[in-house]
């Protein structure tokens, strides 16, 4: 599997490319709503912990986990449990 | 229409020694789609057991140019920099998929004023910007401030300091943050409000705004813009690691 870079805190910007694999659009720009708390964030200002062995992404205004993302073994794990809603374009 | 994320190959064409620790990878990439200013690609490095590496790196290069350019500041820890700074060569071949990113970008069909924050590597996708505004003539009104440790790793400078002496709106603001020159007429200290104060557009102007650079800086920088009153919603924000890797 691929290896993630850094345990420190990055942003959605740092999983275009990991996105674009999932999602097949570009989703740094799409609008995310927080099933915890409810704000919406573009997916580019979330917060973003790489720390092996997945990705995981953290509300900017409440810290609650939206989405895990790991990858390996020919698969995807992919937990949108936090997010209520993605918006993006496309189409 | 976007097209599927493929890794392909890149022809490294030049490379160029902007400081002592960072270098720019000029790469023609057949088919490349063309990006948008502040699009990132991914890197991807195979060992010849088949352990895979890969890191982000901003694209340094305007819309307009015909070769994608990137800029990569060497980690002696890190598991791609050195490879990409120091190992490669001139007609070398690297893995590459993008561009990547939607958030983190600058058009130039947008009016208002640009601030543009930088600290270290973090100068590289507000540089494709900065080279966007130039290739296209526009006269979007544009402040850079960017801080760095000493002159010596100011990435871009002569470049900057020729945009910025053209008169086309383009201000360029240093800070030096360790080490500064005898005479150094910028600023010696990390970014603060009174800085920003000097600086930033006033907020009247409803500036749009994108900051790069470590995590720290970053999130310093985007809430002291907040409590200056800035309205949140036109600061767009983008954090590189301990710098990439």
């Amino acid at each position: 599997m691929t290896v993630q870079q850094s345990d420190l805190k990055l942003d959605g910007n740092a999983i275009g490319g990991l996105l674009r694999e999932i999602f097949t659009m570009e989703m740094t720009a799409a609008i995310g709503t927080c099933a915890h708390c409810g704000t919406l964030h573009a997916v580019g200002e979330v917060e973003v912990y790489m720390n092996a062995p997945g990705v995981v992404v953290r509300c900017p205004s409440c810290g609650e986990v939206q989405m895990k993302v790991v990858r390996g073994r020919g698969k995807y794990w992919l937990d949108l449990s936090g997010v209520r809603c993605l918006e993006f374009a496309g189409g | 229409m976007l097209q599927v994320l493929r890794w392909q190959i890149g022809i490294v064409a030049e490379l160029v020694q902007e400081t002592p620790r960072v270098a720019s990878l000029v790469l023609d990439v057949p088919d490349w789609p063309g990006h948008d200013a502040g699009q990132h690609v991914d890197v991807r490095l195979t060992a010849d057991d088949g352990y895979q590496a890969e890191r982000s790196y901003s694209i340094a290069s305007a819309p307009e140019d015909h070769r994608v350019a990137i800029t990569v500041e060497r980690l002696e820890d890190g598991e791609v920099s050195p490879y990409l700074v120091g190992e490669v060569r001139a007609g070398d071949k690297v893995e590459l998929r993008g561009p990547i990113g939607g958030y983190f970008v600058w058009k130039g069909s947008d009016e208002r004023p640009l601030l543009l924050v930088a600290g270290g590597s973090g100068i590289v996708p507000l540089m494709a910007m900065i080279r966007h505004r130039a290739a296209t003539g526009s006269k979007t009104p544009t402040r850079l401030l960017y801080s760095s440790r000493s002159l010596e790793d100011v990435i871009y400078r002569e470049e900057l300091d020729r945009l910025a002496s053209a008169g086309d709106g383009l201000t360029v603001a240093h800070t030096l943050t360790r080490k500064q020159p005898e005479g150094w007429a910028g600023y010696s200290r990390r970014i603060d409000t009174a800085m920003l104060a000097e600086v930033a557009w006033p907020k009247a102007q409803m500036p749009i705004v994108y900051v790069c650079g470590p995590t720290p800086l970053v999130e310093g920088v985007a809430s002291l813009l907040v409590d200056m009153g800035y309205d949140p919603a036109s600061i767009k924000t983008e954090r590189f690691g301990p710098t990439g890797g």
